[in-house]
C-alpha cells in the first residue's frame, strides 16, 4: 500500500519549496513556532529555538568543541540557558574504564560549573538511559524542538515534540547560540496504523514491520508521522518504542499528535503540571507519501542479521539457536516490557543453551520492577538483572558475543559487530519473543507460551 | 586522485567507527581506529600515502546509524574523499560540520585503482571515460561549508 514511491534519499536534498494553502504537518506547525512565525515551507531553511539539548557521555566530545568555539573569542565560556540542557550517564556505566570514567569526571566538573541542573548521574535513584529518563521526568513537551546527541533522539517524537539527532560540533553550536542552525523544514510521510493488534504482537512488531516495507533508508531526510485508530489505543510505552526505532527507516523524527494519553502520561507519571501544547496538523497538511497498514493481521516480527529491515514472520526462523538473550534498552526496557517479559517467563527456566540479560530503562522502572516482583522472578530463573544503562547493545561492556554467536534482543539495531563482534549475529525482537526465546534456546514465537495459560 | 576501496551498501557508523572505541573522542585520536573491523581497508588508510586525498566509493546509505561524531573525525584525518549513491541525514549534516568532504553521486560506477577527477556538479572517471553528476551540497549547509566547519560558523554568529 505504498504511496507515490520515492526512489533513494538523494532526490530529498532537493525538496520543492511549496505553499500548500498555508496548510502545514505538525513538524512544520512545531518549526513555525519555534521561529515565532505562522508558516514554514517543506524545503525552507529555519533556525528554531531549542526546547531541550540532550547528551549523554558524549557532553565529553559536545564540551571539546564548545571550548573550541570560544577560543580566542573575548566572550564568557557560558551555555545559553543551563535549565535547557540535559546530561545523561547511560552508554558506558558504571565506567567500563579509565578512559570513560575520566570522561565522566570532566563532564561533571562542567555541569557544576554551569549550572546545569538536568544531569543524572550514575545513581540508583534517578539514573537510567536518557531516552527514558528525558520522558520520565516531563523534559519532553509535546511542540517543541528537542535536539541530542544521539541518534534514537526520534524516541522523544512520541509526545509530540519534533526531537531529532545531531553530532557532537552542532550540538556546542546549540549550548552557544540556543537554536539549531540549517534546518531544512523536512517533508513528512504519514503513516496510519489501523486495526487492533492481536494477543502477542507489540509496538515492537509494528516498527520492525514498517521498516522491513519502508527499508532502512526509506524515510532518510523525511519525518514520519504515525496515527491511526493502533496508535489512538496505544499508551505512551508502546509510542515510544515506535518513535524510538523510525531513525532506523533513516527518519529525521517519528512523531505522534499529542492525545489524551499524552496528556495522562505527561501528568500521572512525568508528573509535569505546566502547559502542554496540544499541537496538530492541518488536516489537509500535505504529505509526500501516506502509507496505510492494517495491523489485525500482524505477525510478531524479527529483524534477521545484518540489517535492521531484514524483516520476517518470526514463524519463518522459528528453531534458530540463540545463545543470548537481552531485554532492555531505550527501545523496550520500560515497565510493560519487562511485564510481558515475566508473564511469558514466570514459572519457567532460562534453557541451559543460552543465557537471558535483563537491562531496565530506568533505575525507577528497576525499583518498579523490584516491588511487583519481576526481577525476583528473572533472577529464580536463572536471567541476570544488569544495572539500568545501554548495556550491550552497543557492544561496549556488559554482554558482549563471542565468536559466531546469536544473539535475540529486544534492542534496535542488529548491524555487523554491534553488540562488540563482527563474528557474531543479532535478531531483534519483542520482550514476549524474547523471554520465550530464553526458555527454548531457539527464537520461538511468544503465543506458544502465552496459549498455555 | 585514486579509488582506494570500494564499499557496498549501508556502511554503518559501527562499521566506520566501532562502538567499542566510543571513549575516544577527540578528533586526534579518532582516526586510528577507522573502519577497525575491516582491516585491510584500516591499514590501508593508516599506512598508505596521505599525501593527496584518497577517494572511498560506496552504494547507498551511507553512515547510517548512530549519531557518533567520531564516524566522521576518524576520516577527516585520513584525507579521504567519500563518493556515495546516498548518504545518511545525521552522518551527512555532520560531514559538513566537519569539514569531511563528501560526494552524493547516484550513478557513480568506479572501481578500486580508477583515476578520478572532481569538477562542479561532476564525478569524472578517467580510468572509465565516464563522467557522473552529482547532487549538489543544499545551499543551506554550503554556508557552513564555505565559513570552514560548523565551528568557525558559529564564531561568526556569536561575534555579530
Amino acid at each position: 500500500m505504498l504511496k507515490h514511491r520515492v526512489e533513494g534519499t538523494h532526490k530529498s536534498l532537493f525538496i520543492k519549496i511549496t505553499h500548500n494553502k498555508m496548510k502545514q504537518t505538525l513538524v512544520q506547525k512545531i518549526l513555525a513556532k519555534a521561529v515565532d512565525r505562522d508558516f514554514v515551507a517543506v524545503g525552507e531553511v529555519v533556525e528554531p529555538r531549542v526546547g531541550l539539548a540532550m547528551s549523554h557521555e558524549n557532553a565529553a566530545l559536545v564540551i571539546n568543541q564548545f571550548k573550541q568555539i570560544y577560543s580566542g573569542l573575548d566572550l564568557p565560556l557560558k551555555v545559553w540557558d543551563p535549565s535547557r540542557i540535559a546530561i545523561i550517564f547511560d552508554h558506558r556505566i558504571p565506567a567500563e574504564s579509565k578512559k570513560t570514567a575520566t570522561n565522566q569526571k570532566l563532564v561533571r566538573e562542567f555541569i557544576k560549573q554551569q549550572g546545569i541542573e538536568k544531569f543524572h548521574d550514575i545513581r540508583g535513584d534517578e539514573g537510567g538511559i536518557c531516552h527514558q529518563i528525558l520522558p520520565e521526568n516531563g523534559y519532553v513537551l509535546p511542540g517543541t524542538v528537542l535536539v541530542g546527541t544521539d541518534s534514537h533522539t526520534t524516541t522523544h517524537g512520541a509526545l509530540g515534540a519534533f526531537a531529532f539527532g545531531i553530532g557532537a560540533t552542532e550540538m556546542a553550536s546549540v549550548w552557544a547560540l540556543g537554536k539549531v542552525l540549517n534546518v531544512e523544514v523536512p517533508a513528512s510521510i504519514k503513516v496510519i496504523f489501523n486495526g487492533k493488534l492481536q494477543h502477542g504482537v507489540y509496538a515492537k512488531d509494528l516498527i520492525l514491520h514498517l521498516i522491513g516495507k519502508l527499508t532502512n533508508q526509506g524515510a532518510n531526510f523525511k519525518v514520519l508521522e504515525f496515527c491511526g485508530s493502533a496508535i489512538d489505543s496505544m499508551d505512551t510505552s508502546g509510542r515510544l518504542t515506535l518513535s524510538n526505532m523510525a531513525v532506523e527507516a533513516g527518519a529525521t523524527a517519528g512523531i505522534i499528535t499529542p492525545d489524551a494519553e499524552t496528556v495522562r502520561y505527561l501528568r500521572q507519571v512525568a508528573n509535569y503540571q505546566g502547559f502542554i501544547d496540544m499541537v496538530k496538523a492541518d488536516e489537509d497538511a500535505e504529505y509526500e507519501q501516506i502509507i496505510e497498514i492494517n495491523v489485525s493481521d500482524l505477525q510478531p516480527q524479527v529483524a534477521a542479521p545484518n540489517h535492521v529491515d531484514n524483516v520476517k514472520d518470526i514463524a519463518s526462523i522459528e528453531g534458530t539457536p540463540i545463545d543470548q538473550v537481552v531485554i532492555g534498552s531505550c527501545t523496550n526496557g520500560r515497565i510493560d516490557d519487562l511485564r510481558e517479559a515475566y508473564e511469558i517467563i514466570k514459572g519457567k527456566k532460562v534453557n541451559k543453551n543460552t543465557r537471558m540479560l535483563v537491562f531496565p530503562a530506568s533505575f525507577k522502572i528497576y525499583q518498579e520492577a523490584l516491588q511487583l516482583g519481576y526481577l525476583e522472578e528473572f533472577i529464580r530463573a536463572g536471567a541476570v538483572v544488569m544495572n539500568s544503562g545501554c548495556g550491550p547493545c552497543l557492544g561496549i561492556h556488559q554482554g558482549a558475543l563471542g565468536d559466531g554467536e546469536r544473539a535475540f534482543s529486544t534492542t534496535n539495531r542488529n548491524f555487523k559487530g554491534r553488540m562488540g563482534n563482527p563474528d557474531s549475529e543479532v535478531y531483534l525482537g519483542s520482550p514476549a519473543a524474547a523471554a520465550a526465546t530464553a526458555i527454548t534456546g531457539v527464537i520461538t514465537d511468544p503465543r506458544k507460551f502465552m496459549e498455555e495459560k | 586522485m585514486k579509488v582506494i576501496y570500494k564499499l557496498g551498501s549501508d556502511i554503518s557508523t559501527d562499521h566506520i567507527y566501532p562502538g567499542r572505541y566510543m571513549a575516544t573522542v577527540l578528533p586526534s585520536e579518532t582516526p586510528k581506529f577507522a573502519f577497525d573491523d575491516m582491516q585491510d581497508l584500516n591499514q590501508l588508510l593508516n599506512n598508505g600515502d596521505k599525501s593527496e586525498p584518497r577517494i572511498l566509493v560506496a552504494d547507498n546509505n551511507f553512515g547510517t546509524g548512530s549519531s557518533r561524531e567520531q564516524a566522521v573525525s576518524t576520516l577527516v584525518g585520513h584525507n579521504v574523499i567519500i563518493i556515495a549513491k546516498n548518504f545518511a541525514r545525521i552522518f551527512f549534516q555532520n560531514s559538513i560540520n566537519l569539514g569531511l568532504r563528501t560526494i552524493t553521486c547516484p550513478d557513480i560506477d568506479a572501481e578500486v585503482g580508477d583515476e578520478i577527477e572532481l569538477r562542479d556538479n561532476q564525478v569524472i572517471n578517467i580510468t572509465k571515460n565516464k563522467v557522473f553528476d552529482t547532487i549538489p551540497i543544499p545551499p543551506a549547509r554550503m554556508a557552513i561549508v564555505e565559513a570552514g566547519g560548523l565551528i568557525a560558523y558559529t564564531r561568526k554568529l556569536l561575534l555579530n
